[in-house]
């Protein structure tokens, strides 16, 4: 009778019934409502483990992966080159069956990798302190917008138009429960055939503004205007947010340096698979001045009695285990197996193969918007400098051009539609390391032939 | 290097080193520390390689101005063999389900099938960008709607999102399905009820969510809520009552029908923590019992591991009334049969996530049930009781219970007797990783003065349970005869207790270039020691 | 242990002491020993109100975190900044080197809502 993942035999059952002093298994459920007890659950019969995988096998074909397919998405997920031996050290039970490191003295492995994480994440951003992780940059970007109004005791929350909208809505849930009001910044207009950046994202800062969240690279791949942002913020006593990109910042300068408050960042991209767009991992990190005020877990090293190296967790006073109703957030835990991928990702890489992932992204996007601009009827939208992303228009609605792509077996760009109405004949086009230069002029010989 | 057993004077103790205690908690783990991988650094050197540019190239400052680089990137400058030798190592540092019993209670630490690992790895789930055509996606798209289905049939809660990726975005996820189904119903309501038992996470919850927490009580008798308090603080001011069924203690809630009763009767809704839901799958509906919402820890109940501390999931299941607030958008099955996203959702609280969730989770999940089936599932919650329950009969000779009848998935003993030795509950948890075992959880529920929670899951054998039984009443023999032992515990791990106290006054949250702090000199203190020892 | 004469004491164990025009306040002998290490004190700056029986701040040990109240009303004077580097004079003299603000009192009546040393000593008795 019994099946899956339970070992237990009948005479053992028994036996173990014996001992507790109860005659059967339904003696132990007498609390439980009679009526309700024992539903007839409409599920099927259980699989063996070989019906189980090929069944998900087959399943798993009806998708068109992007290892079989070329593909120009990006708009906040990047396929980047991933080692072989993340996977090989990630899949070690050790790091894949542990859980939350409460208990210091077996958990060293776990905390050292979450130290490990942080200063990492310190280094690449330019800030002082981080987290263990949150669950993405997008909920990263709401709990940063409710540390800001904590930080601020303001209750007002500016973001630029393009901060990815998807992070956009994620911050909005977030800021609802408190009432926080956000109000867009609007970051770029269109001109004829070409998108021009705003000069200026401070001109709607007061002395009622938590913070501004800007996003660099933004959300359709350019460089914002940040130089001089944050001393305009500060002057009005508010704080600059910034989303980054980790590849990215292999070749620009961190957030940190041109003053940044906080600082959030999509880990899963360096160092894990698209996933379908999850589980994620979001870089967290502040300012010194603002440690208090982080929500998640936190860090430290420490010493035992004997003087010898040892981390834990720390500061946790902020945390809900302890604050509860007063806690800076509910997060109970972090990311830390993706955490994990990005730091072995971020190590094996190094200082050079990370400048040189974004350089090539760079090489490859620019050389693929010059060849796009060549041909009649598409053009080069981006005006401003950009990495890895780049807007397109093109002679017909950017939904068609991505249809008839797609019939020849390539997967497009992101179709700006939904975006702005505005947009609607442009495609937000990405490459990256992964993409051969023989893949981008075949997308250019497919879109001549559109 | 042999790990050295623990330290024990005479015969006592020794009932509980058969199984793994003899190989101290980290089976063939290292005692000497492993510096951090930024101390490994050395100039120049790189791990691997990437494929040369086969675009022609232009110099970087002609694209990106030159004021926009970054001038430095202090990040590891090592080999792959330092690499996987040093994640390897670390990974040696860690106790595990894997490896080990782990009777953290709250936390449903089960096994994690591998089958469900090879699912995950298949390249036509791994390698999907998010916001590909919804017509190169049906495969992931179908799995998310069946195991919404399934979800939905067995918590009797047919709306589910998968895009809430924890237990605490979960609770986040519902609790503002309530605050908007109420605002579109007109009714303004301030307050959330939630039991003095509850996980910190549930009033952190609704402070975040607009809400004001308003603790309700436990009757110390039985270990469930103060139905009298809960009365008197019921009223129409309550958006939500926050309840764990089975409560932190373990214990079923009988009254659980007549609290969803009294609290519909005034329009408040139910929300069921669901951390505690391996004890009911299979065995009661909780939407049966009248709960409206319920978040599922995918990690917990549904076998997904946690990897650290994440990633795991949080799926949420509501009634059909509260369907049309879910988070957006939502996997629809469309008349033609194929799958798809439904952004048309005016009444959404918005999203909680960047794409869909953690959509690796769900499919471990997914592939967990329907291997599982119908039976399998059965066999989840009855078993995962029995071995609570035969564990409970094993210990309560030795360490009295806070509540002492039958329970379910988990238990709490009440320490309070290890003070009569000068002793507390951690002094026995430090103890127990010397016999070998992760200890329960400890100090929760926060009712509970030295609490001890227990939860050993269905898929730990007889024999597991009655090896960790042996090393729990060997331990308490050890109190009573030789506190020092408990004191000085654990005696058998690469670290001893560490300086919390320091830690949070002088926090040393990061490495930095060039600074050697006290900790970093210490550990070079130590590996010279280990060098003189000839171990490092 | 008597706790000192010249304080009066509120019931979630702050002490104020009352020297010339200055109230002089911090947390009890009791609330240090069931906090345990104290490893951070959140006050507010000089120039700010304080209102009796609001709080002001917050003191934290490593597993617990306490919120504090002000025993007087009146506009913060001085935060002990000493208590920045060394939150563990809060746990071995919270008489003296441990005091947490020094503040100008609005209404010096209020010190008669508070208990006296005796009336502290027995409500702690009660506690345990």
């Amino acid at each position: 009778m019994m099946a899956g993942y339970v070992s237990t035999t009948d005479q053992e059952r028994r036996e173990m019934l014996d001992a507790i002093g109860v005659a059967s298994l339904d003696e132990l459920f007498r609390d439980v409502p009679v009526h309700l007890y024992k539903p007839s659950l409409d599920v099927p019969a259980g699989l063996s483990e070989l019906e189980a995988w090929t069944h998900l096998r087959t399943i798993s074909e009806q998708n068109l992966d992007l290892d079989h397919h070329p593909s120009f998405l990006g708009a906040g997920a990047y396929r980047h080159f991933v080692p072989a031996a993340i996977s090989h050290l990630i899949s070690r039970g050790e790091f894949l069956s542990s859980y939350t490191p409460y208990q210091p003295e077996v958990s060293q492995g776990t905390l050292q990798v979450i130290y490990e994480w942080q200063s990492l994440v310190c280094q690449l951003t330019g800030m002082d302190v981080s987290n263990a992780s949150v669950y993405d940059a997008a909920t990263g970007l709401g709990e940063a917008a409710r540390m800001a109004c904590a930080l601020t005791r303001r209750q007002r929350v500016l973001v630029a138009d393009t901060v990815n909208p998807l992070y956009a809505d994620v911050l909005r849930t977030y800021t609802t429960g408190p009432n926080i009001e956000v109000l867009p910044v609007r970051a770029w207009r269109r001109d004829g055939s070409h998108l021009l950046r705003a000069e200026s994202l401070a001109d709607a800062v007061d002395e009622s503004i938590a913070c501004l969240v800007v996003q660099q690279p933004n959300f359709l791949g350019w460089l914002e205007q940040v130089e001089g942002l944050a001393e305009r913020l500060q002057a009005a006593g508010a704080i600059l947010v910034v989303a980054a990109d980790p590849a990215s910042l292999g070749l620009l300068r961190p957030p940190g340096a041109y003053g940044a408050g906080i600082v959030v960042a999509e880990g899963k991209w360096t160092g894990g698979p698209l996933d379908f767009g999850g589980p994620l991992v979001g870089m967290f990190a502040c300012k010194q001045a603002y440690v208090r005020q982080m929500p998640g877990r936190i860090v430290g090293a420490t010493v035992d009695g004997q003087g010898r190296r040892g981390f834990v967790l720390t500061l946790s006073t902020r945390e809900q285990h302890i604050r509860r109703e007063k806690a800076t957030s509910n997060i109970c835990t972090s990311e830390a197996l993706i955490a994990l991928c990005t730091s072995i990702y971020l190590s094996h890489l190094g200082k050079q193969g990370l400048r040189e992932v974004a350089e090539l992204c760079l090489q490859k996007s620019h050389y693929a918007a010059e060849r796009i601009a060549t041909l009649s009827g598409f053009g080069v939208a981006t005006t401003s400098p950009y990495l890895k992303e780049f807007v397109v228009t093109c002679p017909r609605p950017a939904a068609e051009v991505n249809r008839a792509l797609l019939e020849r077996g390539i997967i497009g760009g992101f179709d700006l539609a939904g975006y702005s109405p505005d947009l609607a004949d442009c495609l937000l086009l990405c490459c990256t390391e992964m993409t051969t230069g023989a893949e981008i002029d075949r997308l250019v010989s497919a879109l001549a032939d559109i | 290097m042999a790990d050295s057993p623990p330290k024990t004077n005479g015969a006592v103790a020794t009932a509980g080193l058969a199984e793994s205690g003899s190989h101290g908690p980290l089976n063939g783990g290292r005692k000497t520390p492993e510096p951090l991988i930024f101390e490994k650094s050395v100039p120049g050197r790189r791990a691997g390689s990437l494929p040369p540019c086969d675009v022609p190239r232009k110099p970087v400052a002609e694209l990106i101005p030159e004021a926009e680089l970054r001038t430095d990137l202090s990040l590891p400058e090592v080999g792959e063999l330092d690499v996987v030798r040093h994640f390897t190592r670390l990974s040696k540092l860690n106790y595990s389900v894997d490896a080990e019993f782990y009777p953290l209670g709250s936390c449903t630490m089960k096994y994690n099938p591998k089958l469900d690992e090879n699912v995950a790895a298949l390249p036509g789930f791994r390698q999907l960008h998010p916001l590909q055509p919804e017509e190169t996606v049906q495969g992931a798209l179908r799995v998310l709607y069946e195991l919404g289905q399934l979800l939905g049939e067995i918590t009797g809660l047919p709306g589910v999102s998968a895009q809430p990726v924890a237990g605490a975005h979960g609770e986040f996820t519902g609790i503002m399905m309530v605050r908007a189904a109420h605002i579109k119903a007109g009714r303004m309501r301030r307050k959330v009820l939630i039991p003095d038992s509850a996980h910190g996470t549930n009033p952190a919850t609704a402070a975040m969510s607009g809400y004001e927490a308003v603790t309700v009580g436990h009757d110390r008798r039985t270990g469930e809520l103060d139905f009298a308090d809960f009365k008197a603080k019921l009223d129409e001011d309550c958006a939500a009552i926050m309840i764990t069924v089975p409560n932190t203690l373990g214990l079923f809630e009988r009254q659980i029908t007549e609290i969803c009763r009294l609290a519909h009767d005034v329009g408040c809704y139910v929300y069921c923590d669901g951390a505690n839901m391996n004890a009911m799958v299979g065995q009661v509906r909780p939407g049966d019992l009248g709960v409206d919402l319920l978040h599922i820890n995918l990690h917990k109940t549904f076998a997904v591991p946690h990897g650290g501390g994440g990633p795991g999931g949080g799926a949420i299941c509501v009634t059909s009334d509260l369907e049309p607030f879910l988070p957006a958008p939502v996997v629809a099955r469309r008349e033609n049969g194929s799958y798809g996203f439904d952004h048309h959702r005016p009444d959404s609280i918005g999203r909680v996530h960047g794409f869909h969730g953690n959509f690796n989770a769900a499919l471990r999940s997914y592939t967990y049930i329907l291997s599982l089936g119908k039976e399998g599932l059965y066999d989840v919650g009855a078993n995962a009781v029995l071995n609570a329950n035969y564990l409970r009969s094993k210990l309560r000779q030795a360490y009295p219970l806070y509540v002492d009848r039958i329970c379910m998935h988990e238990f709490v003993l009440d320490g309070r007797w290890l003070r009569e030795h000068g002793l507390r509950t951690l002094d026995l948890a430090k103890r127990l990783i010397d016999y070998g075992y992760h200890p329960p959880t400890i100090y929760f529920p926060l009712i509970v003065p030295e609490a001890i929670m227990i939860e050993p899951t269905e898929t730990e054998s007889r024999q597991t349970l009655d090896a960790f039984a042996g090393a729990m009443l060997a331990i308490a023999q050890e109190a009573r005869e030789q506190p020092e032992v408990l004191h000085e515990a654990p005696s058998s791990t690469p670290i001893g207790r560490l300086d919390e106290v320091r830690a949070a006054r002088r926090p040393d949250l990061r490495w930095r270039a060039g600074i050697a702090g006290e900790a970093a000199e210490s550990l070079s203190e130590a590996r010279h020691e280990a060098a003189v020892q000839g171990r490092y | 242990m008597a706790s000192p004469a010249d304080c009066k004491y509120t019931k979630e164990h702050e002490w104020v002491r009352l020297e010339g025009e200055t109230a002089t306040v911090g947390i009890t002998e009791f609330a240090q020993q069931e906090l345990g290490d104290v490893v951070f004190v959140e006050l507010p700056a000089a120039g700010s109100p304080v209102e009796q029986g609001q709080t002001f701040g917050a003191v934290e040990s490593v597993k617990a975190a306490s919120d504090l109240y002000a025993p007087i009303s009146g506009q913060v004077l001085e935060a002990n900044a000493a208590l920045e580097d060394t939150p563990d004079a809060v746990n071995k003299d919270p008489y003296g080197a441990g005091w947490m603000l020094k503040v100008q009192p609005a209404d010096l009546s209020e010190l008669d809502s508070l208990m006296d040393a005796a009336a502290y000593d027995s409500y702690v008795q009660g506690l345990h």
